[in-house]
């Protein structure tokens, strides 16, 4: 059942990305590009599944617990630090240069180009490097 | 023809947002793409059968709708295509592969894990993170398409 739940979240997340156009860079670049001829279709991606979580999620948290598990798992942090900024800095630069983050380039491999292949390996690389220093912290 | 984008892109962006609660009501885990994938490349345990499957539905939803033909892609100016073309060549995504890797590795999480999970938790750490990134990524483009002249 778990992996049947993992299925459907990932084949739901998919669709979402491919019909709302993420799965295009062109789309994303041109939201970036706000001095350029802007596309705001990324703000409404992120603000129907903004709202669409906020009200799911405080739906199922009314349980104790998930369905088929023993606990939810949260992140409990809420301090800022220069680990978090600065990742996400350098996540800016990855993203704003190529239009991909991890899910749209992920959920593109059925379309598979060499510049797209490039940019997976690249990117477990960095996860891989980021593992190593964090584990140093 | 923008406001079926738009449609589109609200429409999509519901339905990550069910994928999202459902992640969480069924398992109890945020959809942080980021954290999922990283984890399955690096991480031996219980979570694995359910990593693996989730990236299998990732990838099949584009898929399966490309085998479809229902044409119900949004790739800008061109309306039968459900992936989009590579925005630069080889040696920029690269870069940028490493950039996002590292920086979401540093940063624990991406546009999903922070930006929709996230926000909808009203975490401080990822409205920052979501502020950051989003304004980086903008001034990146601007620098690189406007100043430096022509796509990267």
């Amino acid at each position: 059942m778990k992996m049947l739940a993992g299925y459907l979240a990932g084949l739901t997340f998919g669709l979402g990305l491919a019909i709302s156009g993420m799965t295009d860079p062109a789309r994303v670049i041109g939201f970036l590009d706000v001095a350029g001829a802007w596309d705001p279709t990324l703000i409404f991606v992120l603000g129907g599944a903004v709202v669409t979580t906020f009200i799911g999620y405080r739906l199922v948290w009314r349980r104790q617990t998930p369905l088929f598990e023993s606990r939810f798992q949260l992140p409990t942090r809420r301090d800022l630090d220069i680990r978090l900024l600065g990742g996400a800095a350098l996540f800016g630069i990855g993203w704003g240069l190529s239009g991909y983050c991890p899910g749209p380039a992920v959920a593109s491999l059925s379309g598979l180009s060499w510049p797209l292949a490039a940019f997976i390996v690249t990117l477990i690389a960095g996860w891989w490097l980021a593992r190593r220093m964090n584990s140093r912290h | 023809m923008e406001s079926m984008s738009a449609l589109q892109g609200l429409l999509g962006g519901v339905l990550i947002g069910l994928s999202a609660t459902l992640l969480m009501g069924l398992l109890g885990r945020v959809a942080g793409i980021s954290g999922i994938l990283s984890g399955l490349v690096f991480e031996r345990g219980r979570d694995r059968p359910w990593r693996v499957a989730f990236l299998l539905g990732l990838v099949s939803g584009p898929g399966l709708l490309m085998l479809s033909g229902l044409g119900w892609g949004n790739v800008a100016g061109d309306s039968g295509a459900m992936i989009g073309a590579p925005a630069s060549g080889l040696t920029t995504m690269l870069i940028a592969g490493l950039l996002v890797g590292l920086g979401t590795g540093l940063g624990s999480g991406c546009t999903s894990g922070h930006g929709v999970c996230g926000l909808a938790r009203l975490s401080p750490r990822s409205m920052a993170a979501t502020l950051v990134f989003v304004l980086v990524a903008m001034l990146t483009v601007f620098v690189s398409r406007h100043w430096l002249g022509g796509a990267p």
